[in-house]
């Protein structure tokens, strides 16, 4: 919620562009640091919706495809569903395990494509990264602006061999997988781990029989 | 009856509800002891809903024209700038207050009374704050979450509040009662009209809408308390 200065402002529109021409000699043989991760994947996906009229229509194939090729590579889901399922998931079998991240997958990936296909005119503004360079896990920040408030959106990076992954997102200031823990803690605790599965394979059903 | 008699019947009754509500189930969430009154108020405000306030919304987005809709929000939003921007004074947001005032300054005499938006043009945005808020930023906890008719989710804190607000509210407040009433409901479905689209993501994203919501409305408002907080350690 804090809300840079107008003189910061300034400076910083000031800044930048000098910061990018020095910053151009550097080659890109490092890897890619988690703020621009982010602000890469993010433009493009954004970008991609708002050239794409089928997809402001409302194709969520098309959609859920786009998310799929370009977000989810960027996505730790295995720690996402694990801390989402808390204490339970040590007790879960292999096979449970792969289940749950199946179904957790296709729900997450299928309600923020929903979300992304309402894009219309708005556009990301990024929050200079607060982190050491030694750091190994970050906060991203940003927001989507366009009509009505501005929307927080950030996310929780680790650093991996492979580059930096995202394991948690935070929409308006709440972060999904701490949102999720307390449904399926919820479920499991009625229902167990199977119950868990049968009643995310229930909701993704529904959500496709919607879809038509 | 007044609203604030409304008010304080509905927070006897939220509290007496729960009182009885109590006996049951362990294992609930600590934050929300009135669980089973909440869940029926819950199911009572999306029956109505799904009756008649989101179909009125449905058709109002329809078929109203674009910039009559964004004007329309932007009046309501410039009204609500008003309490922002007391309630951020109150929070000691010294940049926030400053910028919300620039806001309804702006927007109030250049923009035909708040129709049109013109301090977000100028890259001025609203931080939106509340009375429930400003309580949380003193340190008053949130007390038990509530589900309010109508209204919806809120705590006890909060509907606190909303009921100080209501009592300042510059459209209640109004003396000519068919404009009042008619100003009354265009803002209700307004509001619902932006609401269509989160709800309907919440709808698919839930495997139980009530502690999904639940969960969502507790966490947004503490971190929004939160973050104000952390800002004046820093």
């Amino acid at each position: 919620m804090n809300r840079r200065t107008w003189s910061a402002r300034l400076l910083v529109c000031m800044c930048v562009p000098a910061f990018a021409l020095g910053a151009f000699a550097p080659a890109h043989a490092t890897v890619e640091g988690p703020d621009a991760l982010i602000k890469r994947v993010a433009t493009e996906v954004l970008d991609t919706v708002k050239a794409d009229p089928s997809m402001q229509a409302g194709d969520m194939q098309k959609v859920m495809a786009l998310v799929d090729t370009k977000i989810m590579p960027n996505v730790n889901f295995e720690r996402m569903t694990a801390s989402a399922v808390g204490r339970f998931w040590r007790q879960a079998t292999p096979e449970q395990q792969k289940q749950l991240q199946t179904e957790f997958k296709t729900l997450l990936v299928r309600t923020y494509s929903g979300a992304l296909s309402q894009v219309k005119d708005q556009s990301l503004s990024f929050r200079p990264l607060r982190a050491a360079p030694t750091d190994t896990e970050v906060v991203v920040r940003s927001e989507v602006r366009g009509r009505g408030d501005p929307v927080q959106l950030d996310y929780r990076l680790e650093k991996a061999d492979s580059g930096w992954k995202i394991y948690d997102l935070n929409v308006m200031g709440v972060w999904l997988v701490e949102t999720y823990r307390t449904q399926f803690s919820q479920e499991i605790t009625a229902n167990g781990i199977d119950g868990l599965i049968a009643s995310l394979a229930k909701r993704n059903r529904a959500n496709n029989a919607k879809a038509g | 009856m007044t609203f604030r008699s409304v008010c304080r019947t509905l927070i006897t009754v939220c509290l007496f509800a729960g009182l009885f509500g109590c006996a049951s189930a362990p294992g609930r969430d600590p934050r929300d002891p009135f669980e089973p009154f909440n869940r029926s108020m819950e199911s009572f405000n999306d029956t109505l809903d799904g009756a008649v306030l989101k179909p009125v919304a449905m058709v109002y987005r329809d078929v109203t024209p674009d910039p009559l809709r964004t004007a329309v929000g932007n009046f309501f939003g410039n009204l609500s700038d008003v309490w922002s921007t007391l309630n951020t004074a109150m929070q000691l947001r010294v940049e926030d207050t400053v910028i919300n005032a620039l806001r309804l300054g702006f927007n109030t005499l250049f923009g035909f009374g708040g129709l049109l938006d013109i301090a977000s043009e100028m890259n001025l945005y609203r931080s939106p704050a509340d009375f429930g808020q400003t309580l949380g930023y003193w340190g008053v906890p949130a007390g038990p979450y509530l589900v309010l008719p109508i209204l919806g989710p809120s705590t006890v804190r909060d509907t606190l509040g909303r009921s100080v607000e209501a009592r300042g509210d510059l459209v209640l407040g109004l003396d000519h009662v068919p404009t009042r009433n008619s100003l009354y409901a265009l803002r209700a479905v307004e509001t619902r009209a932006n609401l269509l689209r989160a709800s309907s993501v919440l709808d698919e994203a839930a495997l139980d809408k009530y502690s999904f919501t639940r969960e969502v409305f507790l966490s947004r408002r503490q971190s929004a308390i939160e973050a104000q907080r952390h800002r004046d350690e820093n």
